[in-house]
């Protein structure tokens, strides 16, 4: 039995680092947690993730789950919220917890907050701020009901301490044979790349449109970001125009980033844009438009083209 | 081959900042309904069912959906502040009244940015889903869907069984603009309108939006003159490098 399950989420049998973020907002809504894995082959998985102070690792490990497939993780998930009398159930957010949790709430029959930056209290009781229209309004949100799902933004809050005491790990038990079978997994692009993830980097170089082809956005933004041990990121024209992949895009309908340094390299800076990547601590601009709105907002701007300006700056910080 | 397109009206995401925003169909909508035309141009389907849940006001953005093809659309007037799973509920009712094989929608509001009404839907409903969608090929004489999936981790093909949910990314497609013989024909197409009460459905919203307020901003930070600054600074200034 735990007051919140928090879902915690894997990538090739390991542990998403920005899905444990979930856990600080587990703490600071106070009562005792439970993680949950599913997967097929997760014992090590589970084993990494003791120390969170949890009352206990759940874990759903069967080939059922090898994929994760949102009708049967939606069912395994509630039953598991049920089975523990659990009266929240969260996730950092992520593709995979906005696909599968809001599905579980429905079989919860649950309301459901997506991207909770922090919690307010509202005449004595909890409430959650989030996000709306593309990061420009922040809402104060009250949940009525017995039971609500969170997804909580990773970037607002901060990775939790490992310094817990070890917890049980605990199976649970579910019947493979009586999930949903209507969806099956076909592929997925598998890109091996040497670079950081783009959601924990330290440093993030974002390309936008005028890189023109993958190629020279591969020189100029792969370049700095390597240059700077980086991850590189785009914005959508230039995901749209091919010259970058999908999974590159920041903003309010992609990734959100926070690193230490973002640097935008031909950007305009749009609303859409910026929504993913405000909280970052230092933004630099190069920009050839002096009044691109991202100026308004950068820590360091420099006016002039990308295509001079970039392979000086890789030169320059070699050096260093 | 029917499909139901739910589409919500939104303020122009493109309307400039402190410009009063103009509603329009919220664009990952368009490109859902840009989507079922398309498969209706290509013999794959045969009427295309649109519906919103919205006070009278949104029939402007209903005339554009009529415009650029879609067949017919339905109205549930409600002018209540509803929160995605009383949405997710009335469309449950919806769907199991016009029984379609494929519900194709938007995969997020851009005005709540909630990104829950199309799973929540499935869930409900019991049927399979694909999410954040940029391609879908019908299979097994349309019995089955085959899409692409835009996941944090990249491009993801699943397979479902029909009837399905749907829901659109941007990359799916670029959505036609309304043309004025579309629009003429529009106004001869039927919009109707009925309540919760007439379909039968008895929702509250379980959140509510207690006050809205404006994010902190960043502000303008220093013009530089030269990359040698530029690096200067982040070493020295910000301890970056
Ligand atoms: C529903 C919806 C969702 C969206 N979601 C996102 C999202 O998640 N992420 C996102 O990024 N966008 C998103 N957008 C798109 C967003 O509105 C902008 O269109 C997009 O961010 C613009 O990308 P850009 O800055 O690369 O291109 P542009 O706006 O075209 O800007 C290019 C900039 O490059 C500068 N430039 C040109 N040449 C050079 C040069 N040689 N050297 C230096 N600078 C140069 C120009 O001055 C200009 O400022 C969304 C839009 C909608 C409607
Ligand atoms: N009022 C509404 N009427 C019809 N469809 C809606 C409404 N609100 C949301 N939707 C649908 O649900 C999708 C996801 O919305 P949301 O979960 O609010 O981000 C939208 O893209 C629409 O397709």
């Amino acid at each position: 039995m735990a007051e919140t399950l928090v879902l915690i989420e894997l990538d090739r049998q390991r542990v998403k680092r920005p899905s444990l973020h979930a856990i600080t907002l587990a703490q600071q809504l106070g009562g005792d947690y439970a993680l949950l894995i599913l997967g097929s082959g997760v014992a090590e998985a589970a084993n990494s993730i003791i120390s969170y102070g949890a009352a206990a690792v759940l874990v759903a490990d069967d080939p059922a789950l090898a994929e994760p497939l949102a009708d049967r993780y939606a069912s395994v998930i509630a039953q598991a919220t049920r089975q523990q009398g659990a009266k929240r159930l969260l996730a950092s957010s992520s593709t995979f917890s906005k696909d599968v949790l809001p599905r579980a709430a429905a079989l919860l029959d649950a309301p459901m907050v997506t991207d909770v930056l922090a919690l307010a209290k509202v005449d004595g009781a909890i409430a959650y701020q989030r996000p709306m229209n593309a990061g420009s309004k922040l809402a104060t949100v009250k949940v009525d009901g017995e039971l609500c799902v969170l997804t909580a933004r990773a970037t607002a809050f901060a990775m939790p301490s490992a310094n817990g005491a070890p917890c049980l790990i605990a199976t649970f038990a579910f019947d493979a044979a009586s999930l949903p079978n209507e969806m099956q997994f076909v592929s997925r692009e598998l890109r091996a790349s040497d670079r950081p993830d783009l959601a924990e980097a330290r440093v993030v170089v974002s390309g936008g449109r005028p890189l023109k082809d993958s190629e020279t956005f591969e020189r100029l933004v792969g370049g700095l970001a390597d240059a700077l041990g980086g991850a590189v990121g785009a914005t959508r024209a230039a995901v749209d125009a091919g010259m970058a992949p999908n999974d590159y895009q920041v903003g309010q309908t992609g990734k959100v980033v926070a690193p230490e340094l973002y640097i935008a390299l031909g950007i305009s800076g749009a609303i859409q844009h910026l929504a993913g990547i405000k909280d970052s601590r230092i933004i630099v601009a190069i920009n050839k438009d002096a009044d691109a709105p991202i100026f308004q907002m950068a820590t360091y701007g420099l006016v002039g083209d990308l295509h001079q300006i970039v392979p000086q700056l890789i030169a320059a910080i070699q050096k260093t | 081959m029917k499909i139901l397109v739910p589409f919500k009206s939104v303020p122009d995401p493109y309307a400039g900042a402190g410009a009063a925003a103009k509603s329009v169909i919220n664009p990952f909508d368009e490109i859902a309904i840009e989507e079922a035309l398309r498969i209706r141009e290509r013999g794959e389907a045969t009427e295309i069912v649109g519906v919103t849940i919205g006070a009278p006001a949104v029939d402007e953005q209903i005339r554009s959906a009529l415009a650029m093809g879609v067949d017919r659309a339905i109205r549930i007037d409600d002018s209540r502040a509803l929160d995605p799973y009383a949405i997710s509920r009335i469309l449950r009712t919806l769907v199991e009244r016009e029984a379609p094989q494929v519900v194709l929608m938007g995969k997020q509001a851009v005005d709540d940015d909630s990104n829950q009404v199309g799973q929540m839907l499935a869930g409900l409903l019991g049927w399979p889903q694909a999410t954040f969608v940029s391609k879908i090929e019908f299979l097994d004489n349309k019995t089955r869907a085959q899409c692409s999936r835009e996941t944090d981790g990249g491009i993801e093909v699943i397979a479902i069984s029909l009837p399905a949910i749907i829901t659109t990314d941007l990359r799916l497609n670029e959505p036609r603009y309304v043309s004025l013989p579309g629009l003429m024909k529009a106004r001869k197409k039927p919009i109707e309108v009925i309540n919760c009460e007439q379909l039968g459905v008895n929702v509250h919203p379980l959140t509510t939006t207690l006050s809205v307020a404006s994010p902190p901003r960043r502000t303008a930070g220093t013009r530089l003159e030269s990359v040698e600054e530029l690096v200067t600074r982040l070493k020295q200034e910000a301890k970056v490098l």
